[in-house]
């Protein structure tokens, strides 16, 4: 059984069908891809797991450890363990990046400079700058990660950790991905990126909302290999859409 | 009370890194309701400073190219719960001299305490000048605080001025600042309020950029909790080519409060260009969502956001 489960969930927002029918079980200490093309619904299966006001109201269960957290406000799954670094994480003006990382620490024993250390950011340089408009894409990013290290939960969604991350960097967020596993952190990457698939030890292909195929990162790399974008599964059975 | 105990409760009521305002190397005045309990001057400062009824008459110098390294401190204060103080500021700002005032105003028992200010300010071709007020208040509500300034900025001077009100109740505040600005001036003028219970704010703040190139921000930031009611009128207007400027008014607005932002930007000169930037409402979804997916209480969360605002 997987420490985190999602069964058989569908999520409407408006008119649009976002999640159908979707089923996956995340394995504990496990490192997990997410892949599929934009607008497959990535992003809003991370944001219903973490149970943002709006991806709530979805049919069917989000389960941690086999007790449903559906009714849980985010805030509450955060302190069940469960964290996520966003796609495009917000901006905050006036706000320290030593005072937003001490935010979510909660009595954990790494300090901000380590924290900043590990995702590759001057401790000095970046410390006393503010969370806001001033910081780069990738810097910014970095900065949610070191938030989440200095969290350290035990369930970690990672949105799209690539995307605005130069080589060097993404050197670093690999190195802070193995070290989660050998922490036992299970880890849920949502990726466009075949060197991040290629971390996982499981990849899920999603599309219009629906799990098209799950296996090793390996069989799902042909979705790369074959260029499946943009795809137009939506109307065509399961098995047409694989092969 | 004798004044010396009312110099040692103004003292403690300020910040801890603030408590020095009495040594003998930092420029310094100390007023309580309307009597000089401290003053220390530098060379090329010049500080009268003249009781009235119901405060101090002040005339402040800085001598032509004088810069003032260090920051000079003014306290104003009334320990008493229920009174009246008044401040009346004559600045002149000569030539080429450049000074940074550091002012506490601190009501820390008020039940019933009027503090006006009417300060006229002048700033000569060239000078600096930077004044930093910070409001101490008590958490009775109990005051009511009226600053007004005329602020003239010449050819090339730097006016710069920050008010912050996040300790204690404001109780009602109405802010009524006015700058004139010449070529190549600058005018800058921020303000900080943390609205609680039942506070009243307004701010009132116009800059006219008069001369070429001459460039005005004017900053709101405020936070307004429980039944606070706040109004922000920022006015700017620019008639000289390559006039610049912009307002900035953010309101947080929590449970029952009432926020109103009216921005007045007029250009008239093709030249010039103005502008302005307002967001008034609960706190941005995504900012608390994120705190609280570190684990964050709403509450929590919000508070950070808004200490943020306030910094
Ligand atoms: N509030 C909303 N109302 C209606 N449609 C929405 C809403 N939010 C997202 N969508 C749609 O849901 C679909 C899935 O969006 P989502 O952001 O989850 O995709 P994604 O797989 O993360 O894509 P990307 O790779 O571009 O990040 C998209 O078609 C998007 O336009
Ligand atoms: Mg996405």
């Amino acid at each position: 059984m997987g420490i985190l489960q999602v069964k058989d969930v569908s999520l409407k927002l408006g008119d649009k069908k976002v999640l159908e029918n979707l089923s996956i079980d995340f394995w504990e200490g496990h490192i997990h891809a997410v892949v599929g093309p934009n607008g497959a619904g990535k992003s809003s299966l991370a944001y219903a797991m973490m149970g943002l006001p709006e991806y709530r109201n979805h049919e069917g269960d989000i389960v941690i450890e086999g007790s449903s957290i559906k009714s849980l406000p985010v805030d509450e799954r955060a302190r069940l363990g469960m964290s996520l670094a966003w796609q495009e994480p917000a901006r905050y003006e006036g706000l320290k990046v030593d005072t937003f990382l001490k935010a979510g620490s909660r009595g954990s024993s790494r300090t901000t400079d380590e924290a900043l250390d590990m995702v590759g950011l001057e401790p000095e340089v970046y410390k006393y700058r503010a969370v806001d408009k001033t910081l780069s894409g990738g810097e910014r990013k970095r900065i949610e990660l070191a938030s989440i290290l200095m969290m350290q939960p035990r369930i970690f969604l990672m949105d799209e950790p690539d995307s605005g991350i130069d080589m060097s960097a993404l050197q670093k967020i690999f190195e802070v991905i193995s070290m989660l596993k050998k922490q036992n952190t299970t880890v849920i990457l949502i990726t466009h990126s075949l060197e991040v698939l290629r971390h996982a030890e499981h990849a899920f292909l999603m599309c219009h909302g629906k799990l098209i195929d799950k296996g090793t990162a390996d069989k799902i790399i042909y979705y790369f290999e074959n260029n499946c974008l943009p795809c137009d599964h939506q109307n065509q059975p399961l098995e047409e859409e694989i092969s | 009370m004798s004044t010396n105990n009312f110099l040692q409760e103004i003292i403690e009521s300020l910040p801890a890194s603030h408590r020095n305002v009495m040594d003998k190397d930092t420029a310094h005045l100390v007023i309580h309701h309307n009597e000089v309990l401290g003053a220390h001057l530098v060379p090329g400062l010049d500080v009268q400073a003249e009781p009235i009824e119901d405060g101090v008459n002040i005339k402040i110098r800085v001598d032509k190219g004088t810069v003032i390294e260090k920051p000079v401190h003014m306290c104003f204060g009334m320990v008493p719960e229920e009174g009246l103080q008044k401040i009346i500021i004559n600045a002149v700002i000569e030539e080429d001299a450049a000074i940074e005032v550091l002012a506490h105003c601190t009501f820390p028992n008020a039940i019933d305490i009027t503090h006006l200010m009417d300060a006229t300010i002048h700033l000569e071709r060239n000078a600096r000048y930077s004044y930093f007020e910070r409001h101490i208040h008590g958490m009775k509500g109990g005051v009511k605080v009226v600053p007004k300034a005329k602020v003239y900025v010449d050819e090339y001077a730097r006016f710069k001025t920050e008010f912050e009100l996040i300790k204690g109740l404001v109780g009602d505040i109405d802010i009524f600042y006015e700058g004139f600005v010449k070529r190549e001036g600058v005018m800058d003028m921020m303000a900080r309020i943390y609205g609680r219970e039942n506070d009243r704010i307004k701010i009132n703040e116009t800059c006219h950029l008069e001369g070429e190139s001459s460039r005005g921000v004017l900053t709101s930031h405020i936070a307004c909790r429980d039944r606070t009611n706040a109004s922000v009128y920022n006015t700017l207007t620019a008639t000289a080519p390559f006039a610049r400027g912009h307002v900035d008014c953010k309101e947080i607005v929590q449970e029952n409060a009432r926020a109103k932002a009216v921005p007045i930007v007029e250009v008239a000169h093709p030249q010039a260009h103005v502008t302005h930037e307002a967001a008034l409402g609960s706190v941005d979804s995504k900012q608390l969502q994120t705190l609280m997916s570190r684990g964050l209480t709403e509450d929590e969360a919000t508070e950070l956001i808004i200490q943020g605002l306030l910094n």
